[in-house]
């Protein structure tokens, strides 16, 4: 039970993803595709660490930390350079 | 007692996905840029915190490395949030579309 009900949640991140990368294509600037990067950094966290209580493997969390620096360093590089440039 | 805990954990772990969906629907289904700002980050910190609180319940011995991803979100998606809003204001290609501009009569350094 516990197995299927975590593969539901599972099969819904990852749903989630796949709407939010439809998104990030059919944005209709930049600024909309940076709201849709920020979702998908942390929709990608939260799926590592489902991968991590899967594979049980404590390693992975420190690749969702690593992960969600990078993606937070780049939302915010994103945004600073669409406001007032480099 | 073990079979319980297992329980609560993946349900938690449930409701932390669906939050992320609604996070996505709000994302593609919002008319503008604004909207879709406020239904992605809220949703989506939610979302990740309730599956980071259910994995937590689901392995107890993995609590520090889970409470430091805990807290590294909890800062960092506000201040993300708040640069992508910054950003979309300034831009200048979503502010046609505002019935009320509050910002419109302050001074705003762009250069600091």
């Amino acid at each position: 039970m516990v197995e299927i009900i975590i593969y539901i949640a599972l099969s819904l991140t990852l749903l989630a993803l796949i709407i939010s990368v439809v998104r990030f294509a059919i944005g209709p600037k930049t600024i909309n595709r940076i709201v849709s990067l920020d979702v998908i950094g942390f929709i990608a966290i939260s799926l590592i660490v489902m991968i991590a209580h899967f594979a049980s493997r404590v390693i992975y969390l420190d690749v969702a930390l690593v992960y969600g620096l990078l993606s937070f360093l780049g939302v915010i590089v994103v945004a600073r350079f669409i406001e007032r440039g480099l | 007692m073990m079979e319980i805990r297992e329980i609560i954990g993946s349900f938690i772990v449930l409701t932390g996905s669906f939050f992320l969906f609604t996070a996505s629907i709000g994302l593609i289904r919002m008319p503008d840029f604004f909207n879709r700002i406020q239904a992605g980050t809220k949703a989506s910190t939610l979302g990740s915190l309730l599956i980071l609180a259910g994995v937590a319940v689901l392995n107890p011995v993995w609590w520090p490395k889970l409470l430091i991803i805990f807290i590294f979100i909890v800062i960092t998606n506000l201040v993300s949030s708040h640069c992508i809003g910054r950003a979309g204001y300034h831009s200048n290609c979503e502010k046609g579309k505002l019935n009320r501009d509050d910002l419109k009569n302050l001074k705003i350094n762009k250069g600091e």
